[in-house]
């Protein structure tokens, strides 16, 4: 009776093997089929004035989301402002004198930071900014984007400026260069190509939140560039036409969501691109 | 050793950015609890328990998020949790080199589409799917499970819990199938070379090996589905109702944030928001933190 | 001859394990000093501790002197970024700079010192790539990366770095280990070329390469300085038992 329990255990075997097959069929198929549908409902809804124009009243044909690209590459740029320097310097921190106990507790923390649910970041920085300014601003919703950003960032430095080797810095250190600059222009330096990247990537993230933007940069129907005045971003305007009973509005939403996506995957695999190639020390 | 002036300041400099997160975190907690103070002192604990959500009569209880959020993210895991961890096979064991690659980064493209694109196709193309396709059948098949009960309406809670299982998919999978690739080749081998077959191998040798890993990942892709706002928000219908049939719209915590923050109108009804807010913090914390905690054993990944 | 750098009693550490026991030994000025040894004797731990590399291991101590030109480099008035521009260093596996060009890493050091005139540079940047016999192979490309030069010419890469800050000492830590016969050839001759402008000490396991390239030679024996002579002396006539086993091959 060997033969047939072998034959069960080889039955068994190559069952769950199809279904992992299955399993990766169906995550691929997912893939595909989101890009589809946005691919064609979306390229329909773009033609140049989609790129420059305002957005028009449902009903009136026409119209863009340029306040919206406007907006949203605004409350990204703030967020970056502040989480760059922020997470590249705490990165610095924990990668170059993090040889104590209040690194790792750092390094904890960011990973807390980085846990935390976006629309919790959002109510956040609306007690932080909002609430004191007593009304939504770009400012706001670039605040709470930068929440998200910093523990990305200052991750993702440490890592890579912790990978440059240290014959680096000795080769640094001994042709009688300060400390300070060793780090500065030389480790960081050799890093910055993959902190680059990471910003990238992190930037992408953050760009396609919407959660932690519903009431902080809030939404305008006109053209913002004030940091102090709620301002339009992408995200919430496809919510926004997602959830209107329209079908042009509908269609919009498709429209920016086909120009977010395409965004987001070039920053995606051009970072993947860059992380093959750049650890050839 | 001496230090130079200007290598302190730059270590001043970077622990002072260091200490922002601290500071940043102390801000969170500190302003999550005093902006739940109004809430937490009328209503106290039954504020978890009560079922009423009523900005009218200024009555707020947070029962039927929990149980939304809670539900959908555990129908979210039982549809992810295979296919996760099919992919994940697939992936460390399966799939010829030429086509693994590219596989995975398909895989992790997944994890990088934004939310909102995943609320808009769930609304859009799933949620009709759902209703057309799917319901009618489960309920002229299935009637008998009080599960299956109720017009299919294409959005509530189980296609909340379809699109919440596709964004956590990723997430499982990638980490699970890193951490079956930390497991040496020479345990496989020699599990190989006792006439055990791949499989065997794999749920013997393999998966023993990488279990508090594994159970990481899988407790980290809860945590992720716990906290979604976004695409939820958009298909899981919106109401707070407890209900035993998965035809039937729910509210989560993250949603119903969404949706009520920047028109709540009352102090108390701001108040409760916050506390929801604190609750969600309070959950993800845990769950993350203990997966962190397991995934962290295997030296994969922070 | 005057002595350019004199230690005295120097000892180091790594944590709780000792590296060096009790070093004294005086190195002569424009001369090449060899150190050989067997693997961990301590002869690489021995010409970190000369420019102050040593300490930014963590856990790395010393005790002791180290006299450069009468001065001690560990005095607590001594900076040691001004030690090591006194006194250069290259190490044993290549290490340009990645990121920068040919031209920008043998500028680097200039620069990093607060040089920023261009012809200035430039000059100083010619000059040391020449010196390190590495102009003709590299004069198209010098604004190409310094990572796409072979080995050898990496490693003369980074001897044109250390000259270009104008050390008055260059510490060799097995320069030639990682390279071919030929490049080892180009940088035993290199070093004898220079050797009137610098005081080098050099590190080798190569026993043949220290009786070539140097004129003092010293063994070094689980972190103890056994013998310190002339190198034909050394070479020829070892006043130690254990030295000449080393030389003769018997260990090691």
């Amino acid at each position: 009776m060997k033969s047939l329990r072998y034959f069960k255990r080889r039955t068994i075997n190559n069952t769950i093997f199809f279904l992992s097959y299955a399993s990766a069929v169906i995550g691929v198929a997912i893939l595909l089929l989101i890009l589809l549908y946005t691919v064609i409902k979306g390229a329909s809804a773009i033609n140049l004035d989609f790129f420059i124009k305002l957005p028009r009243p449902t009903g009136v044909p026409g119209g863009g989301i340029a306040n919206a690209l406007v907006g949203t590459f605004m409350v990204v740029g703030i967020a970056s402002a502040i989480a760059i320097p922020v997470g590249v310097m705490a990165g610095i921190y924990l990668s170059e004198f993090g040889n104590n106990k209040f690194a790792p507790f750092i390094r904890y923390l960011a990973d807390v930071l980085n846990s935390i649910p976006s629309i919790v970041t959002g109510v956040v920085a609306y007690v932080f900014v909002v609430l004191p300014m007593h009304r939504f601003s770009a400012l706001a919703g670039g605040v709470a984007l930068s929440i998200m950003m910093i523990p990305i960032i200052t991750r993702t430095s440490e890592e890579l400026i912790r990978m440059v080797p240290d014959t680096i810095r000795e080769a640094a250190l001994a042709l009688g260069t300060p400390q300070w600059k060793v780090i500065i222009f030389i480790v960081l330096r050799t890093a910055a190509a993959g902190i680059a990247t990471g910003v990238m990537l992190a930037v992408a993230r953050v760009g396609g939140e919407t959660a932690p933007l519903l009431f902080t940069a809030f939404n305008n129907s006109f053209m913002s560039v004030r940091p102090d005045q709620p301002i339009s971003t992408m995200t919430v305007l496809i919510y926004n036409y997602a959830s209107s009973p329209y079908a042009d509005w509908n269609a919009m939403a498709w429209g920016a969501a086909f120009v977010l996506i395409v965004i987001v995957l070039i920053a995606n695999i051009v970072s993947k691109i860059f992380t093959k190639t750049k650890y050839a020390l | 050793m001496k230090r130079r002036i200007s290598d302190r300041l730059l270590k001043l400099i970077s622990i002072s950015f260091a200490s922002i997160i601290l500071i940043l975190i102390i801000g969170i907690v500190y302003e999550l609890i005093d902006g739940s103070m109004l809430s937490i002192n009328r209503f106290g604990w039954r504020f978890l328990v009560t079922s009423t959500w009523d900005p009218v009569k200024n009555v707020f209880g947070a029962m039927p998020f929990i149980f939304g959020t809670m539900v959908s993210s555990i129908i979210a895991l039982i549809i992810a949790l295979p296919i996760s961890m099919g992919i994940a096979i697939f992936l460390s064991e399966l799939a010829p080199q030429k086509i693994r690659p590219s596989v995975s980064l398909m895989i992790e493209m997944l994890a990088a589409i934004p939310s909102i694109i995943y609320g808009l196709w769930g609304l859009f193309v799933m949620a009709p799917f759902l209703q057309i396709h799917v319901e009618p059948l489960l309920g002229k098949y299935l009637w008998f499970l009080p599960l299956f009960k109720g017009a299919p309406l294409g959005i509530g809670m189980l296609a909340g819990g379809l699109i919440l299982s596709i964004m956590i998919i990723p997430t499982i999978a990638s980490i699970t199938r890193d951490i079956l690739n930390t497991v040496p080749t020479l345990y496989k081998e020699a599990g190989l070379a006792l006439g055990m077959t791949r499989w065997e191998v794999m749920s013997k040798i393999v998966f023993p090996h990488a279990r508090s890993g594994v159970i990481g990942a899988i407790i980290l892709g809860f945590g992720r589905a716990l906290g979604e706002t976004m695409a939820i928000t958009m298909v899981i219908g919106n109401a707070p109702m407890i209900s035993a049939s998965l035809f039937s719209p729910s509210y989560t915590l993250a949603s119903v944030i969404a949706n009520e923050f920047s028109e709540a109108v009352s102090q108390l009804y701001i108040s409760s928001l916050i506390e929801l807010a604190l609750l969600l913090f309070i959950i993800s914390m845990i769950f993350n933190a203990l997966a962190r905690l397991l995934v962290r054993r295997e030296k994969v990944l922070q | 001859m005057t002595k350019k750098l004199i230690i005295e009693h120097l000892n180091a550490w790594f944590g709780s394990v000792q590296a060096l026991k009790d070093i004294n030994l005086n190195i002569e000025e424009n001369s090449v000093t060899a150190v050989i040894g067997p693997s961990g004797c301590g002869k690489t731990t021995f010409v970190r501790c000369l420019n102050r590399i040593h300490e930014v291991v963590d856990n790395a101590r010393i005790s002791g002197k180290v006299l450069l030109d009468g001065e001690d480099i560990y005095a607590s008035t001594s900076d040691p970024v001004l030690v090591r521009r006194r006194i250069g260093m290259v190490f044993q596996k290549p290490n340009p700079f990645p990121t920068m060009s040919i031209f920008d890493n043998v500028a680097a050091g200039i620069r990093l010192n607060g040089i920023k005139k261009k012809n200035e540079i430039a000059d100083a940047v010619e000059r040391s790539i020449k010196m390190a016999a590495l102009w003709d192979e590299v004069k198209d490309k010098l604004y190409k990366s310094a990572t796409a030069l072979s080995g050898g010419q990496q490693q003369r890469l980074c001897i044109a770095r250390t000259i270009a800050v104008e050390p008055e000492v260059i510490l060799m830590d097995e320069p030639a280990s990682a390279l071919d016969p030929i490049s080892t050839a180009h940088i035993e001759e290199l070093m004898q070329q220079i050797k009137d402008k610098y005081t080098i000490v050099i590190v080798t396991h190569n026993m043949q390469q220290a009786a070539r390239v140097s004129d003092y030679t010293g063994f070094f024996l689980l972190g103890e300085l056994i013998e310190f002579s002339k190198t034909p002396d050394m070479f020829t006539n070892p006043g130690d038992k254990r030295t000449e086993d080393y030389i003769t091959g018997r260990f090691g």
